[in-house]
């Protein structure tokens, strides 16, 4: 078999693309979703993601989650080689159901935050951060 | 052996020639909501080149120029906060801490903004004198250049001066060692033959790959840098571009890096210390 | 241990009774994420703070289970409630055993 240009590069994309989205991560993402809805339906709402459109460095990133009326919110990143970031529990003496962090992004990639809310119900926003590399390291 | 310089000579211009983000950006660094700092000024007259001299601080995006607007969020004060128990630690022969003879760490306000200078005829920089002061006054161990316990300690005592304006000495004794250091900032180094100047003079505001380059101020060491989520000392990073260049670099604590820590220190005079500072 | 741990919380000293107030904490740790090698190509093992917690005079204001992707000296901002005159206790766990605690006083008008 002869392939033309084209489908040489397509081939080239295709393998790319296989790279940039390992299953395994993938996958762990979902159980890890799993874990927490057990299997419900995940909707949209009343929920914030603050994160920075251009991270300047992948090793601290200030993100923030807000969700009023959430009982507890999830946070992942998609693109880690361990999607999981951590889970804020809202205790009874909560100010309000919000907490920013510094956390660490393997690449441009999308972050997602689930919240559980009082009602037992889960609704889920995303935020894609792109990460600067192969600037000048230290 | 020409064609090689000709190719590196090319990939220079191609790494510099990336789209320009553009200057550094208009934000005022006020610290704690109190301490106004002197972000941008007028270049000392020994600077040929440059008319405006601009803090790091500038360059750094909205997220990382956060992390310095309050001492709470700056992640450096914890090794800040090190540095005091240090200062107040008995360490040496001798049973004493810093504070025996020094007291009160606020007594260093305005030394770290005339740092490196000369002291009895050699140029002493910070890390020299709180290492001589060890092993004279304590009689202990030298600390490692750029260890923890080092760089917590460089930084208490550059936190004294803060907001006050860098003024190193560059005349008189000084002169010879402002020189040796002023051509080193000019001289071509590593298989890519860049200079200091090269990124720090000629393009700064210009993109390096994924790096908004700047004037390379030293007016905030040490730095806690995000990437290495630690305080990093101005020898550790003059080594890290040197490294960038492929160079074989001189060692922290060379007479060679007292020499150029000097005269860069020498192009932030007017500039407010920031240490410690927050970077990318 | 991880050495040299040492945390940093920011509360106000004073708040009105019901009031909402924010705080703020930092604490010192590598957060080894596992990820790493070191330079003779071993995995460096996992070695971080796996949860946070905040109490105010026993009760719970916020309970946070970290994953290594929580940056090296690890931050928090949330906001508390603070019913009466009392006292923040904070507690980090780290995954080998020890337990890091602070707690601050807080004046309610």
């Amino acid at each position: 078999m002869k392939l033309t240009r084209r489908e040489t590069l397509a081939l080239g994309l295709a393998a790319t693309t296989v790279t940039v989205l390992p299953f395994r991560a993938v996958a762990a993402a979902e159980d890890q979703i799993a874990a927490f809805t057990g299997g419900a339906d995940i909707g949209s709402g009343d929920i914030t993601l603050t994160a920075p459109e251009i991270a300047e460095n992948g090793n601290t990133v200030p993100i923030g989650v807000e969700a009023p009326g959430a009982v507890s919110i999830m946070v992942l990143a998609m693109g880690n080689p361990n999607p999981d970031v951590g889970t804020f529990n809202f205790g009874p003496l909560a100010g309000s159901q919000s907490a920013s962090t510094r956390i660490r992004l393997a690449g441009t990639q999308d972050v997602l935050a689930i919240a559980k809310m009082g009602d037992g119900s889960f609704i889920q926003t995303s935020s894609t951060v792109k990460v600067t590399i192969g600037g000048c390291g230290g | 052996m020409r064609t090689i310089l000709t190719a590196g000579s090319f990939a220079v211009v191609a790494l510099l020639a990336a789209p320009a983000l553009a200057d550094p950006d208009e934000d005022n660094l006020v610290i704690n909501d109190e301490l106004q700092m002197v972000t941008e000024t007028a270049a000392p007259a020994h600077m040929e080149h440059v008319d405006t001299i601009y803090s790091g601080w500038r360059f750094r995006t909205d997220e990382t120029q956060a992390l310095q607007i309050d001492d709470f969020e700056n992640p450096a004060m914890i090794f800040v906060d090190q540095g005091m128990d240090l200062f107040n630690s008995v360490d040496g022969t001798e049973g004493k801490s810093c504070a025996s003879c020094h007291e009160d760490v606020a007594a260093f306000a305005g030394f770290h903004a005339e740092m490196p200078k000369v002291m009895n005829g050699k140029l002493v920089v910070m890390e020299d004198f709180i290492n001589g002061h060890r092993a004279r006054a304590m009689g202990a161990e030298p600390w490692k250049w750029s260890g923890p316990e080092m760089q917590a300690m460089v930084a208490l005592i550059g936190l004294q001066s803060r907001g006050m304006p860098m003024n190193v000495k560059i005349d008189g004794d000084a002169a010879p060692y402002w020189e040796q250091g002023k051509e080193m900032y000019y001289t071509r180094y590593g298989q890519l033959e860049l200079s200091c100047a090269n990124c720090h003079e000629d393009s700064y505001g210009l993109m390096i790959r994924a790096d908004h380059l700047s004037q390379g101020q030293i007016n905030g060491f040490p730095t806690y840098r995000l990437k290495q989520a630690k305080l990093i000392s101005r020898h550790n990073r003059f080594r890290g571009c040197i490294r960038d260049t492929r160079a074989e670099t001189f060692a922290e604590g060379s007479d060679e890096f007292r020499a150029l820590e000097l005269y860069v220190a020498s192009r932030s005079n007017g500039l407010s210390v920031e240490t410690p500072a927050v970077r990318q | 241990m991880a050495s040299g741990v040492k945390p940093r919380v920011k509360v106000p000293k004073t708040a009105s009774a019901g009031e909402t107030i924010t705080i703020k904490t930092l604490i010192s740790h590598p957060m080894e994420s596992g990820q790493r090698k070191d330079k003779e190509g071993n995995l460096i093992p996992r070695s971080i703070i796996n949860r946070f917690v905040v109490e105010f005079n026993g009760e719970n204001v916020i309970d946070v289970t970290m994953e290594p992707a929580i940056s090296t000296n690890p931050y928090f901002e949330f906001e508390a409630v603070v019913p009466e005159s009392g006292e923040f206790v904070f507690t980090w766990y780290d995954d080998d055993g020890d337990v890091y605690t602070t707690s601050k006083n807080i004046e309610a008008s």
